[in-house]
């Protein structure tokens, strides 16, 4: 394998309906930065049905360059011709980086190609540098059962593959009517020879909670210590029209949903304000919420960890400082209610 | 009659493990090993499908020689064989060498009673990437079909499967020609308690152990981490956030003071209509 082959840096770009999903776009971002790093030119992998039109936005948020494959055999996602397009493209185009978002897609289609190509891939990475020299992909990720962060490395092969967890990168300013060359593929490539059929696509109507799109979010740990006083936490971001997050612990207790869950498996998320009241702060759990604007804890335990990775916090315990706060804030707002009729 | 094949690991139980706090790792000794939870519910699944269409179960692991428990547990769930795979030309295996020698091992079951399905965990709780399932599957060349949350028919007469994907906004509906690999999800289904009689024969059970030398057709530069083209390079602990300040004073001071930090972004909350 010839390394001096493989140049640029690429982003599967994950569309569904005619939009682009938000981690694509992030992706751009961090992918920006590694290309700019080397040199060399950031490219969309773009695949589906009626989808040239969205060449334009990608080359908005960073790339120079798209390669498109827009047939109707990938009007749904199904791995088989996904892998076969992106295959396709690499082997033609040799790429040194792909990224893909962690969503089910990206892992989905990153796991087939890295099994055909073959090479190293990197799951839920959450940091990613290159060695400028040399091209060498530093996928960092949260490890194994402790707090710590693993660097790694796919030294002998090329593409160097990574999903990356969504909310983590930073997508840049779109700069309108910036350019780039879309580049059109095609594969031969037949229904007959796809061995799955998407027969329904069901779309869920009850309203799910979307915790990655709140403003406020209350999370409670294990220290609310039962499902009675986890009750708390629903109450004070009731008051402040939050919504309720958990950590992994409290999810497995089964005091509130997977759907809660803040961090490596589970969501992340960038509120405006994030409350981790009971948490103590596992690098697991940091990871999923600290990009929040304002991180505000409440912890009986001056060591927890939970308190260096916040903005502001109160030592002391949940059942005396939050039923106060909820009174406080409740009083509070009925204040600025009446200085605001005064106002006019 | 069909033949169901779940994958499974045994891995550590991360929710007991102890840290070392000078070191930052784990101390793997003071974790019990557990059959990965996800996998609890891929055997469940097999065994679901096996009592509706009929036909065996076997489970398969690459792992050291005390994975023989995990197995033994898939037995009490109600799996019918179990095969390990065995040998320290496999340790170190990243997610490419595991989806290798695990799918050696399963040419080697097909030899005997070929497979039409295999069903693994949506991921492992060490390994934690979810890759080794469509790894599988790639190697196999068979359709590899992830975030299932339900197996609505297995048609083995007419050789295709019918499940629902999950999707972060809903589900699709998805026809597989068989064989193929589903991943799935724990929402799929429950794990009961285990039988009495599945217990008793989970106890007297001895699964097949398999080394390199029993597979077929094996390269060995693809095993372990010889055959891993991904390497951990370092092994650190995140730079520590500034940490924040911890507000003074008793309780009500340090609410007060925290009320007025927060509603710095009054425009977030919206003041209640209250009468
Ligand atoms: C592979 C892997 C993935 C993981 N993914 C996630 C994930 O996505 N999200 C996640 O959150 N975790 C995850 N974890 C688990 C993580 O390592 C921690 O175990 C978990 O976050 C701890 O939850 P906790 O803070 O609620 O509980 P604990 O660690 O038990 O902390 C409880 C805290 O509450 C405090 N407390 C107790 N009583 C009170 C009181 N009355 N008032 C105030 N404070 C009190 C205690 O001082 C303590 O700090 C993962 C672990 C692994 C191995
Ligand atoms: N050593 C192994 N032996 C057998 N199956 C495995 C092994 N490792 C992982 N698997 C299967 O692959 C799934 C995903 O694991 P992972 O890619 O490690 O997250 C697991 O839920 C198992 O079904």
């Amino acid at each position: 394998m010839d390394f001096q082959d493989y140049k640029d840096v690429w982003v599967f770009i994950e569309e569904k309906d005619g939009v682009i999903a938000p981690v694509s776009l992030e992706l751009l971002g961090a992918g920006r930065k590694l290309a700019d790093k080397r040199g060399s030119e950031l490219a969309g992998v773009l695949i589906g049905e009626n989808i040239k039109h969205l060449t334009s936005t990608l080359f908005e948020y960073g790339a120079d360059i798209v390669y498109v494959y827009d047939q109707p055999i990938f009007k749904h996602y199904r791995t088989e011709s996904f892998m076969k397009a992106l295959l396709h493209c690499s082997n033609k185009y040799k790429p040194e980086i792909i990224l893909y978002g962690a969503t089910s897609t990206g892992k989905d289609l990153a796991s087939a190609v890295a099994t055909d190509l073959p090479t190293g891939l990197t799951a839920d990475t959450t940091e990613l540098d290159v060695e400028e020299d040399t091209g060498l992909l530093l996928a960092s990720r949260p490890a194994f059962g402790g707090n710590i962060m693993a660097t790694i490395l796919c030294k002998k092969y090329r593409p160097q593959m990574a999903t990356v967890r969504a909310k983590v990168m930073k997508a840049l300013a779109p700069v309108q009517g910036r350019k780039g060359t879309v580049i059109e593929e095609h594969i031969d490539l037949a229904e007959e020879d796809i061995r799955t059929k998407v027969l329904e696509i069901v779309k869920e109507t009850t309203k799910k909670v979307r915790i990655d799109e709140a403003d406020i979010i209350v999370a409670g740990g294990k220290g609310l210590g039962s499902a009675e006083g986890f009750q708390l936490i629903h109450r004070l971001a009731e008051t402040l029209g939050g919504v309720v997050g958990a950590s992994r612990d409290v999810v497995e207790a089964g005091w509130v949903a997977h759907a809660h869950q803040v961090g490596q498996t589970g969501v992340t998320v960038t509120p405006k304000i994030y409350f981790a009241i009971g948490i103590s702060g596992a690098i697991q759990h940091i990871v999923g919420m600290k990009n929040a604007g304002l991180i505000i804890a409440i912890n009986n335990d001056s060591e927890a960890a939970i308190f260096e990775a916040c903005h502001y916090g109160i030592v002391g315990d949940a059942f005396e400082i939050v039923p106060i706060l909820i009174e406080g804030f409740k009083n509070a707002l009925t204040r600025e209610e009446v200085s605001h009729v005064r106002e006019v | 009659m069909l033949h169901i094949v779940a994958c499974i690991k045994q891995v550590p139980d991360t929710k007991i493990i102890k840290m070392n706090p000078k070191t930052n790792t784990m101390d793997r000794r003071t974790a019990p090993a557990i059959l990965n939870p996800y996998d609890a519910h891929a055997v469940e699944e097999a065994v679901r499908i096996r009592n509706r269409y009929g036909g065996t179960v076997s489970v398969v692991t690459m792992g050291p020689p005390p994975a023989v428990k995990a197995i033994k547990k898939c037995i009490e769930i109600g799996a019918d064989e179990g095969y390990l795979i065995t040998d320290r030309r496999f340790a170190g295996a990243d997610t490419l060498a595991t989806s290798y020698a695990v799918t050696k091992a399963i040419e080697k079951i097909s030899k005997t009673n070929p497979v039409d399905l295999i069903i693994c965990g949506k991921m492992s709780i060490d390994g934690d990437t979810g890759q080794v399932g469509p790894g599988i599957a790639r190697r196999l060349d068979i359709p590899p079909l992830t975030s299932v949350n339900k197996v609505v028919e297995v048609n083995q007469e007419q050789g295709y499967a019918i499940v629902h994907r999950k999707f972060e906004d809903g589900h699709e509906v998805v026809q597989s020609t068989l064989p193929c690999l589903l991943s799935v999800e724990k929402t799929i289904n429950e794990v009961p308690y285990s039988s009495f009689p599945n217990m008793l024969k989970a106890a007297k059970y001895e699964p097949h152990i398999w080394s390199v030398d029993d597979l077929e057709n094996v390269d060995i530069k693809q095993l372990g981490l010889k055959g891993s083209p991904t390497i951990v390079s370092k092994v650190w602990t995140p730079s520590k956030p500034e940490g924040g300040t911890l507000l003074e004073g008793d309780a009500k001071e340090q609410v007060e003071q925290l009320l007025s930090i927060i509603l710095e972004k009054k425009e977030l909350f919206t003041v209640k209509e209250e009468s």
